[in-house]
């Protein structure tokens, strides 16, 4: 059953001329974690606030959980959860406060859901009585998530909820998505970054406004058309440049402490590569068949 | 041995009685590409302010630059760049204006003013783009041109506060190439980031947990020492035991 569709949405602000999203279709199937992955500016946002009815598309048809979003966007309110890329909680009341205010707005109370938010509030409530605009930035975040599933969403949108966040807390932040997605909800969530992507059930690629590809994170890196060597020496920026300058090679780009390289085939591959580097005086070449990641696939991308 | 640039010893800051900066010392050296990380609420941000000459050490002491950073700040402040996500240009200004303003500000001469701002437009391939507002560029160039104004006097140190946060992946290692050639220049590099493959990117990188540095080193020896296989391993190593947060 898919939860959320879109088709042929687009939305262009005022007097910009490039759309903000440019003819986006797709379906998100209930119960999955979907994940809107793309720089700042690809036209996440601006989805996911077509999605929750705060803006309207310009074209196009989208419906969530059934109810479409211009005609039913009253019953989209009630049984979506959204937590925006920027804090929106009130600041000057306390966090049990919001909580509270958020289960009344939606005609329930927190002991009614608290099995819901348990695993994720209890890492809060130490805090209750204080100001939410006094919590730590990951507080922030768990208290954002406790409010936005106070009510017992179907669906849940989380815009880029790990940016400017630590490597150690994005990773506890994707546990608890897992943790949510097990008990059923269907979770859209937008991020920069590239290697959250092989958490979700499928992303979509998206720049400018526009879906590059929907895939599975595995599907995706089997589809990956050509062989990527993971290429190290001990002089790197010097190793980018001489890549770059060779002929036999397609693309090459720093890729952590390797570079990675795509080759033309018609230049003898692997060895001449090897030659011509040998032959431009490194010494201490360290050369391997790598696997492709999503990072690789958007830069392809972006490339092309 | 190279020129050392920035040597901080035992450097802190108190607010009240919490710690932010428990005795971090370092050396950083002419043209090195230094990654300052640690996790959100560790004390980057504060340590940052200290070396920039924005807010005084509780104890301790730094040399940035060659100058004192309790009793030479004003000196410190014309010799380093600073640039941020979060401060970086003025949207309302034009491209060529921001240059201008910015050039102007580090004190730059009429003539070199004018020198330095078409060299950079050219490096940049932005001389379509001079009388465009810069709220309506696409972030990754306002990156490139925003690093590119803050090293515009040709500081010894620039500061870079996560450059790259949310910039898409191809422009992301454009902004590399520039930190590059600016480091090849003699230009020293200290920034934070979020993005692990970055941090192998840097020659040394430090790692602040609760207010100290619990790890320095060239990323190769960080990832030795703690038998990991990715930066992104180390990290999760040191900071997941972390007591604060931001």
């Amino acid at each position: 059953m898919q939860t959320v569709i879109l088709e042929h949405i687009s939305k262009t602000y005022g007097k910009e001329i490039s759309p903000a999203v440019n003819d986006v279709s797709f379906a998100v199937n209930k119960g999955e974690l979907f994940g809107l992955i793309g720089p700042d500016g690809a036209g996440k946002t601006s989805l996911f606030r077509i999605l929750t009815t705060l803006i309207l598309p310009d074209t196009g048809k989208a419906s969530v959980d059934g109810f479409d979003i211009v005609r039913d966007y009253k019953k989209i309110r009630n049984t979506v959860g959204y937590m925006p890329g920027r804090f929106s909680l009130y600041q000057d009341l306390s966090v049990e406060e919001n909580l509270n205010f958020f289960a009344t707005l939606f005609n329930t109370t927190v002991a009614k859901n608290y099995d819901l938010i348990k695993d994720i509030y209890v890492q809060i409530e130490p805090f209750k009585k204080r100001r939410a605009g006094k919590l730590s930035g990951g507080m922030k975040q768990k208290l954002a998530l406790s409010c936005a599933l106070i009510h017992q969403p179907t669906v849940l949108f989380l815009d880029e909820p790990t940016t400017g966040v630590d490597p150690v807390s994005r990773k506890e932040f994707w546990e608890m998505l897992d943790r949510l997605k097990a008990s059923g909800i269907t979770i859209l969530v937008s991020t920069p970054y590239m290697d959250e992507a092989a958490r979700c059930d499928r992303i979509a690629l998206m720049h400018h406004g526009k879906i590059l590809s929907i895939e599975t994170p595995a599907n995706m890196i089997a589809a990956f058309p050509d062989p990527i060597y993971a290429i190290k020496a001990s002089n790197m920026p010097s190793l980018l440049q001489q890549l770059n300058a060779y002929e036999g090679v397609k693309s090459s780009y720093a890729f952590g402490e390797y570079a990675h390289v795509l080759l033309n085939e018609s230049t003898g591959g692997e060895n001449n590569l090897k030659l011509y580097l040998s032959g431009k005086g490194f010494t201490d070449i360290e050369m391997t068949l790598t696997q492709p990641t999503i990072e690789d696939w958007f830069i392809k991308l972006l490339n092309s | 041995m190279p020129e050392t640039v920035i040597r901080a010893h035992k450097l802190t800051k108190r607010f009240g009685p919490f710690v932010a900066v428990d005795a971090i010392s370092f050396e950083v050296s002419k043209g090195e590409i230094f990654g300052f990380l640690g996790a959100n609420g560790a004390g980057k941000t504060t340590a940052m302010r200290m070396l920039c000459g924005l807010s005084t050490p509780s104890s301790g002491e730094a040399v940035i630059a060659g100058y004192d950073i309790y009793s030479q700040t004003e000196k410190i402040k014309k010799r380093i760049g600073y640039m941020s996500q979060k401060f970086s240009l003025y949207d309302d200004l034009t491209v060529l204006e921001n240059i201008r303003f910015f050039a102007g500000i580090y004190g730059l001469s009429a003539t070199q003013i004018k020198l330095k701002t078409e060299e950079l437009i050219t490096r940049l391939g932005l001389e379509q783009e001079t009388k465009k507002m810069v709220a309506a560029l696409p972030l990754g160039w306002k990156q490139k041109l925003s690093f590119s104004v803050s090293i515009l006097h040709e500081p010894k140190i620039v500061f870079l506060d996560e450059p790259t946060s949310g910039v898409d992946p191809v422009t992301r290692r454009q902004f590399w190439d520039l930190i590059y050639q600016a480091a090849a220049q003699g230009i020293t590099i200290f920034l934070t980031t979020h993005y692990m493959d970055e941090a192998e990117y840097c020659n040394r990188i430090s790692i602040m947990v609760d207010g100290k540095i619990v790890a320095l080193d060239t990323p190769h020896r960080l990832k030795q020492h703690f038998n990991a296989s990715s930066m992104d391993d180390v990290f999760y190593q040191l900071a997941r035991g972390a007591q604060r947060q931001e």
